[in-house]
């Protein structure tokens, strides 16, 4: 028991401070691609519901792609694709070594993929609102943003809340695949350290254990918003 | 409707009739509104992007850049024409692996999820909680880092586990992947069974009390066939992920679809592997998707009007 709290602790013998950095790493990559993510998700979902055919079926293609391909795929797409992507324009211009950084490269992937779960999540929100408040809206002669901002949104934000609170749990366990292209996060510097101390089972554990914690956390924040975003409804 | 004939109304009101209208023309062109522009645009573009990665594969099965190598120029040309005639083999071996790996731990799971719904289910707190204690742990935590915990932590309990002779198969990248995936789906699949099954209304119950039917066939005979339907859909995504989920064990030196394009990728540094590799995923998925759409169709005809 002691030792393992050695093993744990910060400093030089233990490997508590690398694991605390690692979990800065999982959570602001999981905080940087939330707001990507909703955008896109939300622009997504704005181009599934307009009456442009075009549209539509360019933004089905998007979901489509996006979720059919694993994860960890999507990750090495865009990490090793946009590496020999942006290469090959480099060489245009002559040698120059470009190494695409594996933060923005799993940004960019983990982005991709919750935007395209998160239209899902707004298009079928939007569909729960009533016809009758766009109407309402125009016979107060509110424009198309204004109707957005005023009416849609904060309707829209209510009802996407528990679909969208469910993908930034799962956002925060995907994080995870960002180890494989050498990113450090939790995953990272846990199996770091099982390898060098040969205590796998110890470190592994602790990785699952400040999983869980994040996902409380989480879940607190959630449950806050929620009440946050149901405050206009009538008490039961 | 019978013919009920109104008190006559006086009019005083000449009624007017119009002419039949001819409807307005129809506009010749439909307009080029900004949404059509983008849409058009974003469409050309996935047009484009798919001929482009057509364009890449056929070429590169002759030509093709390759990156990454140690030296003056970090891209250079080579010729390769025989990427496919290589590694196709292996990939569809790859393919049946990701099956395989897929449907023996999707059955194990559906074996694992029933005792453990029991559980979820029953009035007693201990085995309530220790059931919702599995589910929790297995759905709050990555996938990846329970496949970590099952395949590297048990080098941890080499000699206990030597000595029950159960190393031999934690020793075996195999047998953990399918035992982590078994652990991981079935505590999705609990939530599945729970939310179906709890979602029949209650009235459901108590007709079938009224007619006298004991609890057990209550449930055998008239919930669990509706909770089945309900939870159609979620298994048909829960395989789904499961399928994409498969591609971690890769990590583990599993050669499933992803480990034969890993192995593939390393080996050449083409990148053509992890387009294969997509397209695969891809048609999948995809093909899952729309045949279980189907099932789900025939299945639920009788609810339909």
């Amino acid at each position: 028991m002691n030792e393992a709290l050695t093993l744990l602790s910060f400093g030089d013998m233990g490997w508590g401070d690398e694991i605390a950095l690692g979990v800065v790493t999982t959570v602001s990559l999981a905080l940087a691609s939330l707001p990507i993510g909703l955008l896109l998700g939300f622009l997504l979902a704005l181009a599934k519901k307009s009456e442009e055919p075009s549209l539509r079926a360019a933004a089905n293609v998007y979901t489509t792609i996006f979720r059919g391909l694993p994860e960890l795929l999507t990750l090495f797409l865009v990490y090793y694709g946009g590496q020999i992507l942006i290469q090959q324009v480099l060489s245009l211009f002559g040698d120059v070594y470009f190494e695409v950084n594996a933060f923005l490269a799993g940004m960019i992937a983990l982005s991709l993929v919750f935007s395209s779960y998160a239209s899902e999540a707004f298009l079928s929100a939007f569909r729960a609102i009533n016809k009758g408040q766009y109407e309402g809206a125009a016979a107060l002669g509110l424009g198309y943003g204004q109707t957005m901002r005023l009416v849609i949104l904060p309707q829209l934000v209510r009802l996407a809340l528990p679909a969208l609170s469910n993908l930034w749990l799962i956002l925060l366990k995907e994080t995870s695949l960002v180890s494989i292209i050498g990113l450090a996060d939790i995953i990272r510097y846990s199996n770091m350290a099982a390898r060098t101390t040969k205590e796998p089972f110890l470190f592994f554990s602790v990785a699952c254990a400040i999983y869980l914690v994040l996902a409380i956390i989480s879940s607190g924040g959630i449950s806050r918003l929620d009440a946050w975003a149901k405050r206009g409804e009538a008490h039961k | 409707m019978n013919d009920v004939s109104l008190p006559s109304q006086q009019s005083y009101v000449q009624p007017k009739t119009i002419e039949p209208q001819t409807p307005p023309p129809a506009p010749k062109h439909r307009p080029w509104t900004s949404t059509r522009v983008v849409g058009t645009t974003w469409l050309t573009l996935w047009i484009a992007a798919g001929l482009g990665i057509i364009w890449f594969l056929l070429n590169s099965n002759h030509v093709a850049l390759v990156f990454g190598g140690e030296g003056l120029l970090p891209v250079s040309i080579t010729h390769n024409a025989t990427f496919l005639s290589r590694y196709g083999e292996k990939f569809i071996s790859g393919f049946f692996v990701t099956l395989q790996l897929v449907s023996v731990s999707m059955l194990l799971g559906v074996l694992l999820s029933i005792p453990l719904t029991i559980m979820r289910m029953s009035k007693s707190r201990i085995l309530g909680g220790i059931a919702y204690a599995y589910v929790y742990f297995f759905r709050g935590t990555p996938l990846l880092a329970q496949v970590f915990l099952l395949y590297y932590g048990a080098g941890s309990f080499r000699e206990p586990l030597q000595s029950v002779d159960l190393w031999w198969f934690f020793r075996d990248a195999w047998n953990c992947a399918i035992l982590a995936f078994t652990l991981n789906t079935a505590a999705y699949q609990v939530e599945i069974l729970r939310g179906s099954i709890e979602s029949m209304p209650k009235g459901q119950w108590e007709a079938a009390d009224a007619l006298g039917l004991p609890k057990w066939l209550t449930f055998w005979k008239i919930i669990l066939p509706q909770a089945l339907i309900v939870s159609l859909r979620p298994y048909g995504n829960e395989i789904i992920l499961m399928i994409k989920g498969s591609a971690i064990v890769a990590i583990i030196t599993i050669y499933d679809l992803m480990g034969e394009t890993r192995r593939a990728f390393s080996r050449t540094y083409d990148f053509q592997a992890y387009v294969w590799a997509a397209i695969a995923y891809l048609v999948m998925v995809e093909t899952l998707r729309r045949a279980w759409d189907r099932i789900e169709d025939r299945l639920t005809r009788h609810l339909k009007r």
